[in-house]
């Protein structure tokens, strides 16, 4: 079984070959002048403006709160999609009930205004 | 052949760095909610370690309310950072010790 | 409408209910806004009282997709009291809330969707069930702790409880998933049953299981080592938030460790009760020491709750059913105690700022003689003097330790409880030999709230004059479970 992996691992193999051997005849044969001014951050042309670590607004984090949460509910959909013939007319009704509860949710949200940015 | 021991010891050492991230990180909430995702990861290896080789879908179901529920607790978790992060400014570990006694 | 769904509905009547008084305070608190602002409290209180018809009036006796879901005699009894517990907790918070910056209805929408988890987690038969009950309660739990939006010491107390609870629930799902491993069933029923013919290394993994189980358990409750969470949460929260948080998840929390272990896991007791005796000796001992040394009443009463988390703990560590009925009684006495206590402390916090200090109860007895007798009454009933209610609950849980044979334990347990009486006797002291201190307490409460904290204190002298009608009460409940 593990013998089916061998193409990759060659292709892994050559690619790390590859690159450590570009990398490493740019280093010798380069004939690299470093000053304070090359080995600065490029950013188009300007000063960088600030840390890239910088912090996102809070408002993000909202938008990622909301999506979280309606996102992998739906992921509910899937396996019930699947076996509705199974299910018949109890898992309709159920399903029914699932969704009337995130509408409900979503009334929530929206009406609280997290769907505003500003 | 990959058996079962495999999956397990997988499953325990995501448990190990995910419990060990916890209580080593001293620098930010957000890590500390990433560790928790990983805990619950840990467990859903399991469990689906365990469906796959006991032949039973029902560990599968268990897999699937465990990561609704994860989203649910980290969307808890973040709404509770925002509020955090609105009263203090920081969400920085070490600067909770407001309630010590 | 097939027979199935209307089988279906008649034994989750209650959690309907529930459910969909949680979409009409919803859909209320977002639309009455400022024009009704009691229409999410009574609108509460009406689900409240038609959930508890339900649960009366249906037969204790009925099972869900093959015994996850469960209606017996306990799930009856500790639904009931949840009920009543929950009114009652709506009923200070109503004080409580009056003139504080917090929104009401999100108050009153969290504390049913806590309710709803500890129903889930009241009737479950299957682990799926109890985790899904346990997180719909966390969940719920969290948000509150920080429903004061702009109060810095609720959201640090509502990340470090979310950390902490995230941690319990990931450990015990670990265990649950070791037990899955170990039997290849989700139902406490299958469980059990499997448990007797395993062999091999199975019986090992569900053994790491249950320690990782007992790691979630003594988590949910508070003890000791894993109570750190309990303090800054008592301090940190809003009052009525401590409230409900101190009081009525202890329900669940019983729930959890009696269908899981007792039900499910019951071959293994001996794992179990070797490991639920250690946490719950080291509980009696630090939360009575720790608890000396607080400076704050909250903090105070969250390691007097260690304490007596511990004693509920060495119930289910005795083994047998005396013991898990002694547990259980103790579990209902300390949440009539607790409340009682936490209720004072909303009556003591003038409006706009939190009681906490020690200095709030100064001279309690010359500004109210009553209220200072109804804190004496509780503070006694919690050191375990007869005739209240704390004593029965500490000697039931002693004597199934006698019976089943652990003197050293129940040495100890007494020992301790002396040594934690100081810190009840000191809060005592403070009420009637010293002269009141200078805040402006708000001490003309509306006239629910002095009935209410009135009838729950009583309570504590009614069941520990009477204590045999609850006691066979708890009886008849567990019947069902270990008969």
């Amino acid at each position: 079984m593990l013998q089916n992996y061998l193409p990759v691992a060659v292709f892994l193999g050559v690619a790390l070959a590859l690159g450590l051997i570009l990398l490493g005849l740019g280093m010798l044969l380069g004939r690299g002048r470093k000053d304070a001014e090359k080995l600065s951050a490029y950013e188009c042309g300007f000063e960088a403006f600030e840390d890239t670590r910088m912090k996102f607004d809070v408002r993000y984090y909202l938008v990622a709160i909301l999506f979280i949460v309606f996102d992998l509910e739906i992921a509910f959909l899937f396996p019930w999609a699947v076996s509705l013939d199974a299910l018949g007319l109890s898992g309709l009704i159920a399903m029914t009930v699932f969704f009337a509860v995130l509408v409900v949710g979503f009334i929530y949200e929206w009406k609280k205004g997290a769907l505003e940015w500003d | 052949m990959i058996g079962l021991t495999h999956y397990l010891v997988l499953s325990a050492v995501l448990f190990s760095i995910a419990v060990a991230g916890i209580f080593i990180n001293r620098k930010n909430v957000i890590l500390l909610l990433m560790c928790i995702e990983l805990l619950l990861l840990a467990v859903n290896f399991n469990f689906v370690a365990f469906s796959r080789f006991l032949d039973d879908p029902a560990g599968q179901v268990f897999v699937f309310f465990i990561l609704t529920v994860a989203a649910a607790e980290s969307a808890i978790g973040l709404a509770i950072l925002v509020v955090l992060f609105r009263t203090r400014r920081s969400i920085n570990v070490q600067e909770l010790d407001v309630l010590r006694g | 409408m097939s027979n199935e769904l209307v089988q279906f509905l008649s034994v989750v009547a209650p959690e309907a209910i529930v459910g969909t008084g949680i979409c009409v305070v919803l859909l209320a608190g977002l639309f009455a806004g400022d024009r009704a602002r009691d229409a999410t409290y009574l609108l509460s209180m009406v689900t409240l009282v038609a959930a508890a018809w339900v649960t009366g009036s249906a037969a204790p006796n009925g099972s869900l997709t093959g015994g996850a879901f469960v209606v017996d005699s306990l799930s009856v009894v500790l639904k009931m009291f949840a009920y009543a517990a929950v009114a009652a907790v709506l009923v200070y918070a109503r004080a409580y809330l009056v003139g504080r910056r917090m929104d009401r209805s999100e108050f009153h929408l969290l504390v049913l969707f806590a309710l709803l988890g500890i129903m889930v987690m009241v009737s479950a038969g299957s682990f799926l069930v109890m985790y899904l009950g346990l997180e719909t309660l966390s969940l719920a739990l969290y948000a509150m702790v920080a429903v004061e939006r702009d109060a810095p010491m609720g959201a640090e107390a509502a990340i470090k409880y979310f950390v902490l609870g995230a941690i319990a629930s990931g450990c015990l799902l670990y265990g649950i998933s070791l037990i899955y491993g170990a039997t290849g069933a989700l139902n406490f029923t299958d469980v059990a049953a499997a448990l007797q013919t395993t062999t091999g290394a199975r019986p090992l993994a569900a053994a790491v299981g249950i320690g990782f189980l007992v790691v979630g358990i003594a988590f949910k409750f508070g003890a000791v080592p894993f109570h750190t969470w309990l303090p800054d949460v008592y301090q940190g929260a809003p009052a009525c938030t401590t409230l409900f948080v101190a009081t009525v998840p202890k329900i669940a929390a019983f729930s959890l460790a009696l269908r899981m272990l007792g039900d499910g896991l019951d071959v293994l007791a001996s794992d179990w009760r070797f490991l639920l005796g250690a946490v719950a000796i080291v509980s009696v001992v630090v939360g009575n020491l720790i608890a000396i040394a607080q400076t704050s009443i909250r903090r105070m009463l969250a390691y007097s709750t260690v304490g007596h988390v511990g004693f509920i703990l060495l119930g289910f560590a005795s083994g047998g059913a005396e013991g898990i009925n002694a547990a259980l009684f103790y579990t209902l006495v300390y949440i009539v105690m607790t409340m009682a206590a936490f209720g004072l402390v909303i009556l003591l916090s003038p409006a706009g700022q939190e009681a906490d200090a020690f200095d709030d109860l100064r001279g309690l007895n010359q500004r109210s003689p009553w209220f200072a007798f109804l804190m004496l009454l509780v503070m006694v009933s919690m050191i375990g003097v007869p005739p209240l209610a704390g004593f029965w609950a500490k000697w039931w849980v002693l004597s199934a330790l006698l019976d089943a044979g652990q003197l050293s334990l129940a040495i100890v347990a007494v020992l301790f409880s002396v040594v934690g009486a100081f810190y009840y006797l000191r809060v005592i002291w403070l009420m009637y030999f010293e002269p009141p201190a200078m805040t402006g307490a708000r001490m003309a409460p509306e006239l629910d709230l002095r009935l209410l904290l009135s009838v729950n204190a009583l309570l504590v002298l009614g069941l520990g004059v009477f204590p045999g009608n609850l006691l066979r009460l708890c009886a008849r409940a567990l019947g069902a479970v270990s008969g």
